[in-house]
């Protein structure tokens, strides 16, 4: 019973930390908190309900396509909102009420346009008979979000620490004037990020929405809350620190459920959230940084 | 009055009450603003002074005189909880705890059956009305207008130019942002109390991410040079979906693009004024 709900949080856990990555990743080089990322979220999961549904793809195709285009639109609305704001030099609040205000446009459209009703994919996108091992039950679609969590956070990972590449973006998010002195394309890397979270938050959108199969124009604005908190306990702008705190968050919640009561599970994500605000500022990882003029 | 104009009020009540209701809400968010911080939590003050205020009135019988300078407890003591750490770092934190407590709140009022679960609080009486939602309209509109003519309203200002600069000047900039964030608390707590006691019904979706940031839109729409310039804001953003209905279905819609438009091409409003001091 404990192991199975074990392994539940972490699955669960898995979904918080593969929807923080990229809104922490893009906080982390551009120094934006960018609201519109749960309607990217959102749009990964509605496109391959139409691709699968509608054009009969198979899910191995439509996923990478998902990712695909949700980090195009990442890049568009990251041209349209925030480039303008970024050459001005304007405050982080600025972008904050943009992207808010966008979202919350996109989200309505999107409702009026889709409709408000949750929709499911179909039955034959993924099997949905459990597999046991030694008494735990886990499905297709969870097996696939544990897989796509370990290779995507390690792949992020790779990328900052292993690469040319990371190390322009770990420049740009010490000092965007500096990188930009030293050579380092800063517009086109602001670009890079947008599109790699972008991507990043479309396909944890298809899996999550495989694993719950509920879709549904709002599901990116529920998931906020979970994502605030992971990227909070976790360090803004710090990707193992996402998985870490979302593993747990997801822990946490799963044994709430169980073991206290279900309808307390979002009061304990955010008493947590708070808890580290007052104790732990900088994230339960993070060093304090001192606040410079 | 006259048989028309009690006619003409009985049909366009609601949309009266939203007007002040709504202008109030603008006014809370407007204090912070002025500070240069950005609460997302309007609409969760607004949902925990609405339910506070329900709760006294249906299950204790308290007066209405009692419950309405009542409704901003909870709403303060939920302003102190997260306005203690989040106002010493960046804006970031402040804004993002709250619409955390917005989802959450509303999360917490579906799963609990003492308050209403799903279907909300209803036979809410009608305690509310014209003389008090207008009368504390008015009221916050002159406290707020003779605070920003004072020293405070500099200090305020100054912080929200250069908050560096007006620390060095011996501001102290935590304990205004602090002073903000809990008259804004306040205000919109008032705004729950009074919205609940005249539609008598209230549910869980009222108070969570839309309002809030249709509450944004009021204030960067009129702009925070003056209290009556978000007032202002509210006012239009509340009428346009009325006299234009085709809009009503892309109010959301709407709202959201102000913003958007808000920020990048019009940063100090519709109505760009400041507020006059003497001794400049």
């Amino acid at each position: 019973m404990l192991a199975q709900q074990l392994t539940n949080g972490l699955v669960l856990g898995a979904t918080y930390a593969l929807f923080a990555l990229g809104f922490t990743l893009m906080f982390g080089v551009i120094r934006v908190i960018n609201l519109v990322y749960g309607f990217y979220f959102t749009a990964g999961a509605f496109i391959v309900l139409f691709l699968t549904r509608t054009l009969g793809w198979p899910i191995a195709a439509a996923l990478p396509a998902a990712a695909l285009l949700s980090g195009c639109i990442a890049i568009v609305i990251d041209a349209l909102l925030l480039t303008r704001l970024r050459r001005v030099g304007a405050p982080e609040l600025s972008s904050l009420m943009v992207t808010l205000g966008a979202v919350l446009a996109l989200y309505a459209t999107a409702t009026a346009v889709l409709g408000p009703d949750i929709k499911r994919f179909p039955a034959s996108v993924i099997g949905a008979e459990a597999m046991e091992f030694a008494s735990i039950r886990i499905t297709q679609a969870q097996v696939l979000i544990l897989l796509a969590t370990a290779v995507l956070v390690g792949g992020l990972l790779a990328l900052m620490q292993g690469t040319r590449l990371g190390l322009a973006l770990r420049a740009m998010a010490e000092n965007p004037d500096a990188a930009g002195l030293m050579g380092i394309d800063t517009g086109r890397l602001a670009a890079l990020v947008s599109f790699i979270s972008g991507a990043l938050a479309g396909a944890g959108g298809v899996l999550i929405g495989l694993n719950f199969n509920a879709i549904q124009p709002y599901m990116g604005e529920a998931m906020m809350l979970r994502g605030f908190v992971v990227i909070i306990v976790g360090g803004l702008g710090d990707i193992r620190g996402a998985l870490i705190a979302g593993l747990l968050l997801g822990v946490v919640e799963v044994l709430t459920a169980g073991y206290v009561a279900s309808g307390l599970k979002e009061a304990v994500a955010f008493a947590i959230l708070v808890a580290v605000l007052w104790f732990r500022p900088a994230g339960l990882f993070g060093r304090a940084v001192a606040r410079r003029a | 009055m006259p048989p028309w104009l009690d006619d003409l009020f009985w049909t366009y009540q609601n949309l009266v009450y939203a007007l002040g209701i709504n202008g109030l809400l603008a006014l809370s968010i407007y204090v912070v603003l002025a500070v240069g911080q950005l609460s997302l939590g309007q609409a969760a003050f607004m949902g925990l002074g609405a339910y506070s205020s329900a709760i006294m009135t249906l299950k204790f019988k308290l007066p209405f005189l009692l419950v309405l300078p009542a409704s901003c407890i909870v709403p303060v003591v939920f302003a102190l909880l997260i306005g203690g750490p989040t106002l010493r770092l960046s804006g970031v934190y402040l804004a993002i705890a709250t619409i955390g407590l917005g989802e959450v709140l509303r999360a917490v009022y579906l799963n609990i059956e003492w308050l209403g679960g799903a279907l909300g609080l209803s036979g809410i009486p009608e305690r509310a009305g014209i003389v008090s939602i207008y009368g504390l309209l008015i009221l916050a509109l002159l406290v707020l207008w003779i605070v920003g003519r004072s020293h405070i309203g500099r200090a305020m200002e100054a912080m929200r130019t250069d908050e560096t600069a007006a620390e060095v000047m011996g501001i102290n900039v935590a304990r205004y942002r602090l002073g903000a964030l809990l008259a804004s608390a306040i205000l919109a707590g008032f705004a729950g109390a009074l919205s609940a006691h005249v539609s008598s019904f209230i549910s869980p979706n009222e108070y969570a991410f839309e309002p809030a940031v249709t509450i944004l839109s009021f204030a960067l729409l009129g702009g925070i040079g003056t209290p009556i310039a978000p007032v202002l804001g509210a006012f239009i953003l509340t009428l346009l979906p009325e006299l234009l209905r085709g809009l009503a279905d892309f109010r959301l819609v709407f709202n959201g693009v102000i913003i958007v438009i808000a920020v990048l091409f019009l940063p100090n409003g519709i109505l760009p004024f400041r507020l006059r001091r003497h001794g400049r």
